[in-house]
């Protein structure tokens, strides 16, 4: 993840409690979208960006996943995302933030 | 319980999978407030 | 009338001692993480030119290989030989870093550029032996410095490294001693994206025939920026880099819009040249250093050789319609909007399916989409995917919501109507472009009809929109309707026949008197 956006993560965690928090992704893949996921509860796994080693724990979900996109409203996400449903390989990124959530989630 | 409603969201996007500002819109239909944006690119 | 394209120039510069030295991922992972396993790792990855030469993706880029030929061989690449290992192709060359660095000290004209002289003694004649460069460029080179100033350069004038094989061999000094626009990284890049520039541009005069003085406008569509702390980003590339190449007829200016640059480059061209405003128009892009090796730490992950270690360059030459060759439709241009929006069906409607609805063309007309055509062997392994597929994938989808396609059909849609991706992650150079060289060949011979060329731009980068950019023409084969300024005018097709009628007329007068 950008360096960036992992500082900023972490800021608004501090800020507003992780509880508090929910990270919504849109990776393109399901290697990408763990490797995210697992930035905002592991820690970074490259080393590189503010939140190496940092165990924030945070809910985190890909847009796509079934459990959050229970919570859009329809037409919204029909004019959003709902065509990229066609183009992503869905399964995969629903495995890979499963197994990230199931691992370091703390939330 | 809900996931979203009443929730501080960070929106990480990717502009080859789903933009943030797209996800942004869901969010905020699901009565989370998003509290950041973002739209990653590797390419 | 509409312009035409009438040939391309793409080049490659191989530079993996700058994939270490000026690569981002790099220059940022030596400040944060200075004794990292991957700093240590990866000049274990880096490609020899040889590897470069045969390497598949550069073979199709340099046009020794098609794109259909290319799509034939089974992904991932990088561990199948080409059987094609030429550094000269049909559309241009690829050029080894010794050059490479000889070429950014003819087109550094501030003395910023310093070589070691035997360095420069001995590959100097390897440059004078490219077929693009002439004597003008060589009378550029100057003879080196010892290896003492260099180092002292480096150690108390903050000047950037240029290595070879591992080994200093000069350096880039800081153009200003305190104004960060002209630091010596920063004129590192430009000179780099310059001389790819200027090699994009003289491969173009080599691959076209055309008369240097005959271009009268350059469009730069890079994604760098030159200027000092009074105007950064100033520009102008274009002019910069056409004086090296010797366009002494040429002015030009630079076009910025990320990725998105270079078709927006080319319908800026077509336009100049349809209105009359020019003649022939050559849009041209060099390299970016910042961009090597940016996905690096995931292919040494996993083992892959570094593939982001070539500079590319391209140019297209645009001029007024010769009844030959392929024309760009301006009738047919998409658009995303300020109003538009970001989700990706309103941006592929507004870059795909609305021009060709108002051109009243269906999505199955068009033979060949052209988005972005990043190599998937880099972007795969990156956890980007495969970009050009997805696009076409999109491109399908969204015809299956309008009911233009059966679901079914998708799979189909995207292996007949798709390019794989064989440009090199360079930021704006897989923008659609690199397809019309190809495209140009296919329609000449008769084989395509339509190719719709589309770029995109992540606008947001640059923290100034969150904004999303994307532009789409159409290329199509010629109508065979020369225009007035490539032969005979309409004018005097229509003088020729009044005068003719006046004629007639005069003798039937003449007949019933």
């Amino acid at each position: 993840m950008d360096l960036e956006n992992q500082k900023r993560v972490k800021e608004f965690t501090e800020q507003y409690g992780p509880e508090n928090v929910v990270v919504l992704l849109g990776a393109a893949d399901g290697e990408a979208a763990g490797l995210a996921a697992e930035t905002v509860t592991n820690g970074d796994p490259t080393y590189a960006g503010p939140l190496t080693g940092v165990q924030l724990g945070l809910a985190v979900y890909h847009v796509v996943e079934p459990e959050v996109k229970a919570e859009f409203d329809d037409a919204v996400y029909d004019e959003q995302v709902s065509m990229m449903e066609m183009v992503l390989d869905v399964d995969d990124i629903i495995n890979e933030m499963t197994s990230i959530r199931d691992q370091y989630c703390k939330f | 319980m809900s996931i979203l409603a009443g929730k501080k969201c960070v929106v990480i996007g990717d502009r080859d999978g789903i933009p943030g500002e797209a996800i942004s819109a869901c969010a905020a239909s699901a009565g989370a407030e998003v509290i950041f944006s973002s739209t990653e690119c590797f390419v | 009338m509409n312009s035409v394209i009438k040939g391309v120039g793409y080049v490659l510069a191989h530079t993996p001692d700058m994939v270490i030295e000026n690569g981002t991922t790099q220059t940022t992972e030596r400040i944060v993480n200075p004794e990292s396993e991957y700093l240590k790792e990866l000049p274990n990855h880096l490609r020899s030119f040889d590897e470069a030469l045969a390497y598949w993706p550069n073979q199709v880029y340099i046009g020794n290989k098609t794109p259909m030929e290319l799509a034939e061989i089974e992904q991932p690449w990088y561990d199948k030989a080409c059987d094609e290992t030429s550094r000269y192709g049909a559309y241009g060359q690829m050029m080894p870093e010794d050059e490479f660095i000889l070429l950014m000290q003819a087109c550094d004209v501030f003395d910023l550029v310093k070589l070691e002289r035997g360095f420069v003694s001995a590959h100097k004649d390897a440059l004078a032996q490219n077929p693009v460069i002439d004597e003008s460029i060589m009378a550029r080179i100057v003879e080196g410095v010892d290896a003492s100033e260099i180092e002292q350069l480096i150690a108390d004038d903050h000047a950037e490294r240029i290595c070879f094989g591992g080994e200093l061999v000069g350096c880039v000094k800081p153009a200003h001693d305190i104004d960060v626009n002209l630091s010596a990284e920063i004129m590192l890049e430009n000179i780099v994206e310059k001389a790819s520039s200027v090699l994009s541009l003289l491969s173009l005069v080599h691959n076209t025939g055309i008369a240097k003085d005959e271009i009268e406008y350059v469009i730069d569509c890079s994604e760098e920026a030159c200027g000092d702390m009074n105007q950064r980003g100033g520009g102008n590339f274009a002019k910069a880099a056409a004086e090296i190449a010797g366009l002494t007829a040429a002015t030009g200016s630079d076009v910025r819009g990320f990725c998105a640059a270079p078709t927006h480059a080319l319908v800026e061209a077509a336009a100049l040249v349809a209105s009359g405003a020019y003649k022939t128009v050559a849009v041209t892009a060099g390299g970016c250093t910042a961009k090597l090796g940016m996905n690096g730490k995931d292919h040494v992950k996993k083992g892959l050789p570094i593939l982001e270690d070539m500079v590319a360059g391209l140019a297209v030459l645009v001029t007024v319609n010769d009844g030959v060759n392929p024309e760009i439709d301006l009738s047919v241009l998409g658009r995303h909007t300020v109003g538009t929006g970001s989700a990706p069906q309103v941006v592929i409607g507004s870059l795909v399916y609305d021009p060709l609805e108002r051109a009243g063309l269906k999505v199955t007309d068009v033979d060949y989409f052209s988005p972005e055509l990043q190599n998937p062997d880099i972007t795969k392994f990156a956890g980007a995917g495969d970009v050009p597929a997805s696009n076409y994938k999109m491109i399908g989808a969204l015809g299956v919501k309008r009911g233009e396609l059966e679901r079914t059909q998708l799979a189909d849609f995207v292996s007949q109507h798709g390019f794989v991706g064989w440009a090199p992650t360079q930021g704006h150079i897989p923008s659609g472009v690199p397809s019309i060289g190809y495209a140009r060949d296919a329609m000449l011979a008769g084989d395509m009809e339509r190719v719709m060329i589309i770029g995109k731009g992540s606008l947001f980068l640059g923290r100034m929109t969150n904004l999303f950019d994307g532009v789409s023409v159409l290329i199509k084969r010629n109508e065979g309707v020369q225009d007035e300024a490539a032969g005979v005018s309409e004018t005097e097709v229509k003088s020729m026949i009044a005068k003719a009628m006046r004629e007639f007329a005069a003798t039937l007068i003449e007949q019933a008197e």
